[in-house]
């Protein structure tokens, strides 16, 4: 005798890889995109941060003071000018035609030597002329700006801070791994694998209603119950899957993303045993997801109006995916592990930042196959109705 | 002869919208679909169910087919109960109407073979059945080509074969000619009385009094969701038309048509 679960579940795998466009834009298209899209979103960051050593912005300047000259040489081509074609050069910056002026007082060295800050007068200004709008100028003010605080500290040094050669920051590569990691990949990868719920059960739930076609499965003396189950396994597969291509999209570009703010990125310090748990953890969650969008799917008549009533829904998921980017850590708390959705972002978080408990994962992966059974429960009872099954 | 289908007291009631109240001008919330009907079909028979369109017929099929449940009475399925057994009685029965769609990615034999194994047929059995089936039907030459290409009556013929992969008893066929070419109401037609020479119960539900006087041995007239008549053909007709009797009959229930 063949097990109706799985002649559905095996209908369902069908439908979806028979299709190859379909299998396509919901398996390979969202991890390729976030790759090509990360990869470049990083190069661009990393472009922005980086100094080209050959090229040094150029720099006005009147009334260039032989203290500061050695100083700012170093970053700036100098053009020393006169203070009357000053106004010339401002407009040249209003027309993003030259990056920067720099204006100092004609007897600068010598009133900065004079110059008493307990006297309360007011001290010798530097004018610097700039256009935000350009970046290539705002750089160069920003650099300007550093160099001549330094300067200015140089003069009135009185104490150091972290001046030696020790290493300060105490936080290891693997401390700050975890930290990044797990403010941001808890929150992308539930992004994701509800994307990848949301792209296939509608479509196989509220679909297959709108097109008449459950009604011809539900006149064969097959189960409701194993209906209810077939598809919630054949779909979580699938959006299991659609997920972790996503996840492979990110895990590869995560180091391009992250390359221009830090280099001490890691994911090797992850064991096997991370990658099972969050695996365990994972399979619970799209197994809760798609039990929950297939109950909604099946109130709606069509799939347009399945995809309105999952909004809510994604809602809530998205600020409580959203909740790992602040949240400072896992919770310790076991009731929170008994949260549906909440739990899962714990689980992640503490996955992520090595501090997860054996205990919560049980309490989350467990609590999550109560609720699913409790969804296949309500499913099935839907499947059942005639009013929901029928309704025009 | 062996009563297969008994229909005891079958009532079933919808619910309308303050809408639908408006437009047909009603102030009740309820409406009657089926009225305790009760009728019985006799093994190996074709039994034609007469009604105009609202009349309750399709209601009647569906709850005999266990899609929707009746709010009282039963029926009895070759011994097995809507009510209380409708699995048993969805093994017994092969039904087919235009509103069970088939997936439309799928092609005539991946469904075939799906809805087999639902049915838990052996893959011997469906092999042969499925080749029987598929060239009576002419279905062979389609066989891998996706239903959504296949003409209408393609569709229906494919329909047709899959509603009986488990070579049921009992078939329940709602309007079976309904938007057919008369090539293929003929065949349809053809297959039903071949199925009665095979010993099979057929049901079907129409408002087309020629199918009606073609094939079926006895009818029931619905009117209003109420069995007026349920006699043989021979008798209901008496002689006459039986387009000639339904309106006289359709006069003494509710009055003149309008």
């Amino acid at each position: 005798m063949k097990n109706s679960i799985f002649i559905i579940f095996k209908k369902e795998l069908a439908r979806f890889f028979g299709d190859k466009r379909m299998a396509f834009t919901t398996l390979l298209l969202p991890g390729l995109m976030i790759y090509i899209m990360y990869s470049i979103m990083g190069n661009a960051i990393s472009n922005q941060f980086s100094v080209d050593e050959d090229t040094r912005p150029v720099a006005y300047v009147v009334n260039l003071p032989e203290s500061v000259e050695p100083i700012l040489s170093e970053a700036f081509h100098l053009m020393p000018t006169e203070e009357s074609s000053a106004e010339e050069i401002k407009e040249q910056i209003r027309n993003k035609e030259t990056d920067l002026l720099a204006v100092f007082p004609a007897d600068f060295d010598a009133a900065v030597a004079s110059y008493d800050s307990a006297s309360g007068l007011q001290a010798p200004n530097i004018e610097l002329f700039y256009n935000t709008s350009q970046t290539s100028s705002q750089t160069a003010y920003s650099y300007m700006i550093e160099m001549l605080s330094n300067y200015e500290s140089v003069l009135a040094n009185r104490f150091d801070v972290n001046s030696g050669d020790a290493v300060y920051d105490l936080a290891s590569e693997k401390d700050t791994t975890g930290t990044i990691f797990s403010s941001m990949l808890p929150m992308l990868l539930m992004v994701f694998l509800f994307t990848g719920c949301m792209a296939v059960a509608p479509e196989s739930i509220a679909g297959e209603k709108e097109r008449g076609t459950i009604a011809t499965m539900l006149v064969t003396p097959m189960k409701r119950s194993h209906l209810a189950i077939g598809k919630i396994s054949a779909l979580a597969l699938i959006a299991l899957l659609s997920g972790i291509s996503s996840a492979l999209g990110t895990i590869l570009s995560l180091p391009k993303l992250m390359g221009a703010a830090t280099d001490q990125l890691n994911a090797n310090f992850y064991q096997v045993n991370d990658y099972l748990m969050l695996g365990v953890v994972i399979l619970s969650t799209v197994l809760l997801l798609i039990t929950l969008i297939s109950i909604i799917s099946a109130f709606a008549k069509t799939i347009k109006e399945a995809q309105t009533y999952i909004m809510p829904l994604m809602i809530v998921v998205m600020v409580i995916a959203v909740t790992a980017m602040f949240s400072g850590g896992a919770k310790t708390d076991l009731v929170y592990y008994l949260i549906p959705m909440y739990n899962s972002v714990q689980c992640m978080i503490g996955i992520f930042s090595f501090e997860v408990l054996p205990m919560q994962i049980v309490a989350a992966v467990v609590s999550n196959i109560v609720y699913t059974g409790l969804g296949v429960f309500v499913l099935t009872r839907m499947f059942n109705n005639e009013r929901i099954v029928y309704s025009k | 002869m062996n009563e297969i289908l008994q229909v005891r007291e079958l009532c079933k009631t919808f619910r309308l919208s303050a809408k639908q109240q408006r437009l047909e001008h009603t102030k009740q919330s309820v409406k009657v679909a089926v009225d305790r009907l009760s009728f019985s079909a006799y093994e190996g028979e074709i039994f034609g169910l007469l009604g105009p369109n609202g009349a309750g017929k399709t209601t009647t099929l569906r709850m005999l087919a266990t899609l929707i449940k009746p709010d009282s009475g039963d029926a009895l399925v070759d011994g097995s109960s809507i009510v209380t057994d409708p699995s048993d009685v969805r093994a017994k029965i092969g039904f087919l109407t235009s509103e069970l769609k088939l997936e439309e990615f799928f092609t005539p034999n991946a469904l075939y073979d799906f809805f087999s194994d639902l049915h838990q047929v052996p893959t011997g059995v469906r092999e042969t059945r499925k080749r029987q089936l598929f060239s009576r039907f002419g279905i062979d030459q389609f066989a891998e080509v996706k239903v959504a290409n296949l003409s209408t009556g393609m569709k229906q013929k494919v329909s047709l074969a899959i509603s009986i992969v488990h070579n049921p008893n009992i078939i329940i066929f709602d309007e079976p000619t309904n938007g057919l070419d008369v090539l293929t109401a003929k065949v349809v037609t053809d297959f039903l009385q071949e199925l009665k020479l095979q010993g099979k119960t057929v049901i079907v539900s129409t408002h087309i009094f020629s199918l009606i006087e073609k094939i079926c041995d006895r009818v029931g007239v619905i009117i209003d969701g109420k069995m007026i008549v349920c006699d043989t053909l021979k008798n209901v007709t008496a002689g006459k038309s039986l387009e000639d009797r339904f309106f006289q009959i359709y006069a003494d229930t509710v009055g003149d048509v309008q």
